[in-house]
């Protein structure tokens, strides 16, 4: 019962929503609206689990006062400041408490924090892999052989497209590039994209069928 | 910009350079804006999904009933159904009753299965494989106009040859040997040049990250020193110079400190 | 221990601090660079030059503030094109913190076009853009391919209303839009697999014609959709950016930044060369000390 009724589930509904991309009959598009519909619902009360997760974790290394216990704290400051902003905003002039309409959404504190708090320090956090490339591309980054070195080639040539300062070579250099990503480029993704594909079709079919359970967990 | 932007802008900036002093080592201001930002982040998050997933797609649809009668009485009382199947999943965390979970993910996972087969295979494969074979080798222009033609007959030939050979290295599993060998070769070859241009690419996209935050850094820095602007006040470059002052704090203690270590 | 011994045990982060005094110093330096404008960034500008005033596009901002660097100049050239040829935008934002990358270009984007301004030779006056009259902001919704999928049925299965919680139907350019077939294209600035969903559930199912501006990272990948019509255009990175603003002749923070891409690069190039005299130079010395 516990496995059989969610593998049937996942029977049913997969082959429904196959068959229903051949079939563009009324009742199947009705069910299929019907299905998409729900299915965004399902989907939110899935995420919000992350957030409880967060908060759990949080708490505990508060309460066991392990080392950095501290940091918790501002990371729990930030998440119920920003929920407080995000619930409260003017309507008629008046500052209030909105849990049903978006007034949120337009609260100052609630776009500062984003703009001024989110954006530089998500930002500069992937900023940083800047120096750690320079750092690869000085450490590891070598001609090995054959193949290391066509690699090599091919990512100089990419870098230089753009370089103003060389002249009739840097012409020569971006017609290169242009030609290298719109053909032996084009070739090595394709054959990726064509790998991903049939991948996905045959993990996709697996599941339907039922073989491939790693999603229901233990039990 | 007034006062208060300002100092907003210069928040943003001491996060910037806090974030960015994790490269010289882990401190406790990247920790502050670390953990910061994960906390921030999450509550945004609740945010967004509550007004703009659960208030439209299901209080709002349940709106019109009343709420001692658990909105029974709405026009739309099915929406219960996929809230209910939603709630279930929640049941993950417990232990003895986690197998509840599995009807909503049962649900999700078989629409989401069913949807990716016909619509993978047709754009991932199908079409992929067309534009590799349908396209007709252009011998009429087969070494092309110009120097390396996109256009020309043998680019087109190494782009048919390429996608095969580059399958026959990574998705068939016979053995690599004799023709095959040979054909998985060149395909390679061939996947080599594509990661080469990916990693090029991939400069390109950290470094312009970098180069972000340097503009937004001068573009902070330009506002404290503006007088032109009709809100400019002399605390503007007083609030610049303490913190850069603060930062030069940190910077010399940090050498003296090398340079005790060294001694 | 030889200099290329010595070079081989550098501490990185004199390779790190290299790299940002290149980088502050070609900022501060005011100078220009050409901008070569490629076919694939070509055909996205032409598209939507030759649309007709009120024809709606609607462009999916689908980034973080991760990927702002290259996708936000992206965003706003091509939004404010759009706003001074007089066409619609519908704008959604799948990714989680994609909304408040959207509202940002709006409020920015708004103010700019206020202005009178110059492009290409032809004066646009200033004028304000009105919220469900010129645009529409629906908003974020979780899992984007279901999303994608949904507006292709109505974008009233998804977004019921939009970002501020009015109502579809409430809103004037809203009207007698039903799904992709009322859109003249599709641009998706995105950093993530969500660029995978618009081509699979969204240009694959519903056949509107789609542009991509992607990430430096995932640049070279979709090429091949480039090849097979799946797509018409695609501006990957600060340079496919670059090549908008200069096409559009509204330069900003991307040609800006890539005077100083190409100083980045010539470093790069020069760590990766010496890296590997220092690896060829010391591999001999272990050979002939071998010997």
């Amino acid at each position: 019962m516990r496995r059989q009724i969610p593998l049937a589930l996942v029977f049913i509904f997969g082959v429904f929503m196959i068959f229903q991309y051949f079939v563009p009959h009324e009742s199947s598009e009705w069910i299929y609206e019907f299905l998409l519909d729900w299915i965004y619902i399902i989907g939110i009360f899935a995420l919000a689990l992350g957030i409880w997760s967060l908060i759990r974790v949080s708490v505990a290394k508060i309460k066991a006062r392990k080392a950095d216990w501290e940091y918790p704290v501002i990371t729990l400051a930030g998440l119920f400041l920003m929920i407080l902003f995000g619930f409260t905003g003017y309507r008629d002039g008046s500052l209030g408490f909105h849990f049903m309409t978006a007034e949120g959404l337009s609260n100052p504190m609630f776009r500062n924090f984003f703009d001024y708090i989110m954006i530089p320090i998500q930002s500069t956090m992937f900023a940083l892999l800047a120096f750690f490339i320079a750092s690869a591309a000085y450490r590891a980054f070598r001609a090995r052989n054959i193949l290391a070195s066509l690699l090599l080639v091919a990512a100089l040539v990419v870098m230089l497209r753009f370089n103003p300062y060389l002249g009739p070579v840097g012409t020569i250099i971006a017609d290169t590039a242009s030609w290298l990503l719109n053909v032996p480029n084009l070739a090595a993704k394709r054959a990726i994209i064509i790998g991903i594909g049939l991948g996905m079709v045959a993990t996709a079919l697996k599941i339907i069928l039922g073989i491939e359970r790693g999603y229901m967990g233990k039990g | 910009m007034d006062f208060g932007t300002f100092l907003w802008t210069t928040f943003g900036a001491f996060l910037t350079l806090a974030t960015f002093s994790f490269l010289y080592k882990d401190n406790p201001f990247y920790k502050i804006a670390e953990h910061l930002v994960v906390g921030v982040s999450a509550g945004y998050f609740v945010i967004i999904l509550w007004h703009n997933a659960l208030v439209p797609l299901l209080f709002q649809r349940l709106s019109d009933g009343d709420w001692y009668i658990l909105w029974l009485n709405s026009s739309k009382p099915w929406y219960w159904i996929p809230t209910i199947l939603g709630a279930m999943m929640w049941t993950r965390f417990s232990r003895n009753y986690a197998w509840v979970s599995r009807w909503p993910i049962g649900l999700y996972i078989g629409i989401v299965a069913g949807l990716a087969i016909p619509l993978e295979m047709a754009n991932r494969v199908n079409k992929q494989l067309y534009a590799t074979m349908a396209g007709v080798i252009n011998w009429g222009n087969f070494w092309g106009q110009d120097f390396l033609d996109i256009t020309s007959g043998y680019s087109q030939v190494i782009i048919f040859a390429g996608a095969i050979a580059g399958l026959f290295y990574f998705f068939f599993s016979k053995a690599h040997t004799g023709v095959f060998g040979g054909v998985a070769k060149f395909g390679i070859w061939i996947l080599m040049i594509g990661f080469g241009a990916s990693f090029g690419y991939t400069v390109m996209g950290r470094i312009s990250l970098f180069i972000n935050r340097i503009q937004e850094l001068g573009l902070w820095g330009e506002a404290a020193f503006d007088a032109s602007n009709p809100n400019h006040s002399g605390w503007f470059p007083a609030v610049f110079w303490l913190l850069i002052m603060g930062i030069a704090a940190y910077i010399a203690v940090e050498l003296v400190r090398f340079a005790r270590q060294k001694a | 221990m030889n200099i290329f011994d010595r070079m081989m045990s550098l501490d990185r982060r004199w390779v790190f601090l290299f790299l940002a005094v290149v980088c502050v110093i070609t900022y501060i330096v005011d100078f220009q660079i050409p901008i070569r404008v490629e076919s694939e960034v070509r055909t996205i500008h032409e598209f939507i030059d030759t649309l007709k005033p009120d024809e709606i596009v609607f462009i999916a901002i689908d980034y973080d503030p991760n990927a702002l660097a290259e996708l936000h100049p992206m965003c706003y050239a091509v939004m404010e094109h759009c706003f001074r040829k007089d066409l619609k935008v519908i704008i959604t934002a799948l990714s989680q913190n994609g909304p408040g990358m959207a509202e940002q270009a709006i409020l920015d984007i708004s103010d700019s076009l206020k202005l009178d301004r110059e492009y290409n030779g032809i004066l646009y006056e200033g004028r304000e853009i009105r919220k469900g009259v010129d645009y529409a902001f629906l908003g974020y919704k979780p899992y984007f391919a279901l999303v994608i999928l949904g507006i292709g049925q109505n974008f009233r299965l998804p977004f019921p209303t939009d970002y501020y919680g009015t109502p579809l139907d409430s809103i004037p350019m809203m009207q007698g839009v039903q799904n992709y077939d009322q859109v003249a294209c599709v641009v998706d600035l995105s950093a993530g697999n969500i660029t995978d969903a618009w081509i699979a559930y969204g240009q694959g199912r519903f056949y509107f014609p789609l542009a991509l501006g992607l990430t430096g990272v995932m640049g070279a990948d979709y090429y091949p959709y480039l090849n097979s019509g799946q797509v018409f255009g695609l501006m990957a990175g600060l340079y496919g950016a670059a090549q908008y603003e200069e096409l559009a002749d509204n330069p900003g923070l991307a040609k800006d930044g890539m005077r100083i891409q190409v100083y980045a690069h010539l470093v790069i190039i020069f760590f990766i060369l010496i890296g590997n005299v220092g690896y060829f130079v010391s591999r001999r010395e272990k050979k002939r000390q071998g010997r």
